[in-house]
């Protein structure tokens, strides 16, 4: 036992004197959390906005005032024509642009359908979504307000021009995925380097020749990781929560219960490389480039898996990102809990100990 | 032939406030093989480094085959060769094709290229395994066709940074013979080792010390001067003044 | 009993490539200093894989201190010392710290067996808080020696421990090896160094995965066959060729500034003979004397023999 700590202790030696290792460990996930997250984060901030009221009335101008209220927009510019507003987008700078027609007050106290049109530029279709969900959502929110205790159908329709992809997957979706892509990097790029290294600098001999057991070298080299990724995991849920605004719904023991079943297997999975490979290039080729793509293709959170073929369906099963990724998503966002998620957990338990079996079945006791 | 390959004087490479060479003087005479020893980390490579142009003096002069270490390092590169025991051929490639490559690096017309390999391969005695890949060769043999390929185009000097490190005595014999025979061919050799008796293979011999050469003579000379039997023990008189710690 | 013994061991790493080992067997008795001796490729590194459990060989058998290489690895692992060739510890550990993390993976303390490395320890003890990455190399491998015998292992196995470090460090080196033999631990070193050979009691001399001979330095430089001549003159390269051209040359190679020779046949081919062929070439102060051979004469003409 006191052989294994002192290895333990050994592994957390070559982390934290190699500046390499540590910005993978702890740069890389915080880069790609917030690259990927606001990169794909459509949450926009005071963009600009054109109001065209042709109406006029109290209503218009009420709706009007809330808009500049929000935190969302400021508006650009009032009583402009039509035209004006494809002059504007053809500059850039403004994305959007609200109509109302002649006697919008009016069809709206009469409890006609109320309609005002939202023009937005779609050339980029995540902020025009956005946009004009914002806008959407003020105007639900001033009719709440002129009418609280509705019961005649009094309604504002806004009427949108442009493209809408209802299926395109929103920031919530996407925290998760790369959550599991930055996990599975990370631990399998680690651990595999950190064994072919031994090899390469032909400590691995000494160790072999030595009384301590080959079962225990793998142990010991995955519980520093199993470790490192656990802090790892935590800086990204901090992350995800505090800068990308996302909700944990469900219980964080279960979360994080779930998440060391994944690294646990990623872990796996990077020993697995390690005894395949000879050189810490090769190690990180595999882990890194080999482990990326897959993730990304077939985990579901870019791609989404029912449109894919079945061999490609296939695929993404053998994938515990796969899986993984649906575990997060239930527990983070619907705040389901074990009951929900209890066959996806088995899948992904039972790919755990599988590969562990193999990467330890697999480290050889002695050379080649 | 009364030119100098090589002159040196008071060339000087300082790293921070550490002499990694120190004011060494020197000259080697066209055709004449020259020991270049020290122990490790005395500044034997830092100062064969400035010699070949991959790096700048600090300060001093010293000019290679004529060409200045400050102003001519393209020049200079192109009339020397090099060997080391970490530089060696592409193992993917043929004994032919290596030869092809690197004559043409340095210019070798088409022509010139089939004439000189195709001597060389006969005089190494290669001829059945012209057509083999090189990393295939035993390591022997890997050393003496990268040195005949060092000097494919005749250089005016060829530096050889532990050449035979490893090598069985027979092979390395052969190799020796080889440096002879580009020596009386008029190439200057400037050779670094660890093989003490190979020291006694050349001319006249250098030995460094804490970046300084503290002796630079005959071998003959050196074991009178240093009243020792052997060149091991001239090596070991002088390295053992040592204060610095190596690398 | 002997400590090390190998039998007609043979490994090869694939069918392409020439074996490694071919029929080797040796024996190490206790407490000796036994040497591998051979170049590059010889098959030393193989032999020190198959003794310390690391590689399995293809034939024969072996025994390290009383247990079967395969069967009772798991023992052999906890009684020998291994310094594998390249320099093999963590390079951004200080020397104390792979020092104490050696000990310990071998279930020791640095402290319990002090006393064996003391002397080599306290010559890099000044440095223990630097990396052994930033070492030089004759201090790396005192400090891979500490650590290959901080358990104090029965059996010591060095791979070649001196190539690439000077020829002081390389002096030093092999007084600490004396010194341990003292204490009774069994040494089996390699080196490409023929000089070498003469600071072990016993060597092999060692030739593409060929064993050429097993015996004392001393015995093995009795068994020289025939004489050996030094030839001396001004112009060495010269002489080697025409020297070589002489009808009754067997052998002539370089030592140094002399060239080493040897006749085919020693009733006929006086040296006298050859000195006046060699005026008839125009050389001058021309002088022959024979010579005791030393290990590497013995070396090269083994070698050809076996051509």
């Amino acid at each position: 036992m006191k052989q294994f700590m002192v290895f333990v202790r050994k592994e957390f030696y070559h982390v934290f004197r190699d500046r390499r290792t540590l910005l993978i460990l702890f740069g890389l996930p915080v880069m790609q959390i917030l690259l990927f997250g606001y990169a794909l984060t459509t949450e926009i901030k005071n963009a600009e906005i054109i109001v065209v009221d042709h109406a006029g009335d109290a209503a218009s101008q009420q709706l009007t005032t809330m808009i500049a209220a929000s935190k969302y927009f400021d508006i650009n510019a009032s009583d402009k024509s039509d035209e004006d507003i494809y002059k504007a987008f053809k500059k850039g700078k403004v994305k959007c642009a609200v109509v109302f027609p002649i006697g919008f007050g009016n069809d709206l106290l009469n409890g006609e359908v109320a309609q005002i049109q939202i023009i937005a530029d779609a050339s980029d279709p995540n902020t025009a979504k956005t946009l004009t969900n914002y806008l959407t959502a003020i105007t639900a929110e001033y009719q709440q307000q002129i009418n609280p205790t509705a019961n005649i159908p009094m309604r504002i329709e806004p009427v949108t021009r442009m493209l809408y992809n209802p299926e395109l997957n929103g920031s919530m979706n996407f925290v998760p995925g790369v959550m599991a892509l930055v996990l599975m990097i990370i631990c399998t790029t680690l651990t595999s380097v950190s064994i072919v290294r031994e090899k390469e600098m032909g400590t691995m001999e000494i160790l072999l020749v030595s009384p301590f057991k080959p079962t225990y070298v793998v142990l010991a080299k995955a519980v520093p990781y199993l470790a490192l990724s656990l802090i790892d995991l935590i800086i990204i849920l901090l992350l995800a929560v505090v800068a990308l605004n996302m909700p944990i719904r469900g219980s964080i023991i279960l979360l994080l219960l779930e998440s060391t079943l994944f690294i646990i297997s990623c872990l796996s999975l990077g020993l697995l490389i390690s005894s395949v490979t000879r050189s810490q290039q090769t190690a990180m080729m595999v882990s890194m480039m080999g482990m990326m793509l897959p993730t990304i293709l077939f985990t579901g959170f870019i791609f989404p898996l029912e449109n894919m073929p079945w061999p490609l369906q296939f695929i993404s099963n053998l994938l515990p990102s796969r899986w993984f990724y649906v575990i997060v998503k239930a527990v983070m966002l619907k705040g389901l809990g074990i009951g929900v998620i209890w066959k996806e957990t088995l899948v992904l338990a039972g790919m755990t100990v599988l590969l562990l079996t193999i990467s330890i079945k697999s480290f050889k006791t002695r050379l080649s | 032939m009364s030119e100098k390959a090589i002159v040196c004087k008071d060339l000087t490479k300082r790293f921070g406030d550490f002499f990694a060479v120190n004011h060494i003087s020197f000259d080697v005479d066209q055709g004449e093989i020259f020991g270049f020893l020290g122990a490790n980390g005395a500044g034997k490579t830092t100062a064969m480094r400035m010699l070949c142009g991959l790096s700048y003096p600090t300060s001093g002069e010293a000019s290679v085959a004529g060409y200045n270490v400050f102003k001519q390092q393209e020049d200079i590169k192109r009339n020397i060769g090099y060997m080391s025991q970490k530089f060696s051929l592409y193992e993917s490639l043929t004994v032919r094709e290596n030869i092809r490559f690197y004559g043409g690096v340095y210019g070798l017309s088409d022509k010139q290229l089939k004439e000189k390999g195709d001597e060389l391969i006969t005089k190494l005695g290669m001829e059945k395994e012209a057509k083999m890949m090189v990393g295939s060769l035993p390591l022997g043999w890997k050393q003496k066709l990268a040195f005949s390929v060092a000097i494919i185009h005749q250089p005016r000097i060829v530096f050889l940074d532990e050449p035979t490190g490893g090598v069985d005595p027979v092979t390395r014999r052969q190799f020796w013979d080889l440096i002879y025979d580009a020596a009386d061919s008029g190439i200057t050799v400037f050779v670094t080792t660890h093989y003490m008796d190979e020291a006694e293979y050349c001319n006249r011999i250098s030995v460094m010390v804490d970046g300084r050469i503290d002796a630079l003579d005959t071998p003959a000379n050196l074991k009178q001067q240093f009243e020792a039997a052997s060149m091991n023990e001239v090596f070991y008189a002088l390295a053992r003044t040592a204060k610095r710690s190596a690398d | 009993m002997d400590t090390v013994t190998l039998q007609n061991v043979s490994k090869s790493y694939g069918k392409n490539v020439p074996p490694a080992l071919q029929d080797v067997s040796f024996s190490v008795k206790k407490g000796e200093l036994f040497g591998l001796i051979g170049p590059d490729g010889a098959g030393k590194s193989t032999i020190f894989r198959i003794l310390t459990t690391l590689l399995l060989s293809d034939k024969g058998t072996a025994t390290v201190a009383g247990y079967d290489v395969v069967k009772n690895y798991h023992e052999i692992r906890s009684c020998v010392g291994y310094m594998p060739g390249k320099f093999s510890l963590y390079q951004d550990l200080t020397i104390e710290e792979n020092l104490h993390f050696f000990a310990t993976l071998f279930g020791t303390t640095v402290e319990a067996n002090y006393a064996l490395i003391k002397d080599i320890y306290e010559q890099i003890a000044p440095f223990k808080d630097r990396r052994a990455g930033k070492l030089s190399g004759g201090m790396k491998q005192k400090l891979a020696l500490c650590c290959a015998l901080v358990h104090r292992p029965e059996v010591l196995f060095l791979d070649e421990p001196t190539t690439g470090v000077d020829a002081v460090s390389r002096k030093e080196f092999w007084e600490m090896l004396q010194r341990l033999k003292q204490e009774g631990i069994t040494i089996v070193v390699s080196t490409p160094y023929m000089d070498e050979a003469s600071l072990c009691e016993r060597i092999a001399l060692i030739q593409t995965g060929q064993i050429l001979s097993i015996d004392t330095p001393a015995n093995i430089i009795k068994a020289y066959p025939g004489k050996l001549y030094a030839l001396r003159a001004p112009k060495v390269y010269l002489l080697l060729k025409d020297t070589r051209q002489y009808e009754g040359m067997a052998q002539c190679y370089a030592a140094g500034d002399t060239l080493h020779l040897s006749f085919k046949d020693e009733a006929k081919d006086h040296p006298a003979g050859l000195l006046s062929w060699l005026e008839s070439k125009g050389h001058k102060g021309v002088s022959i004397e024979e010579i005791t051979p030393d290990i590497e004469d013995c070396f090269i003409a083994k070698t050809s023999i076996h051509e």
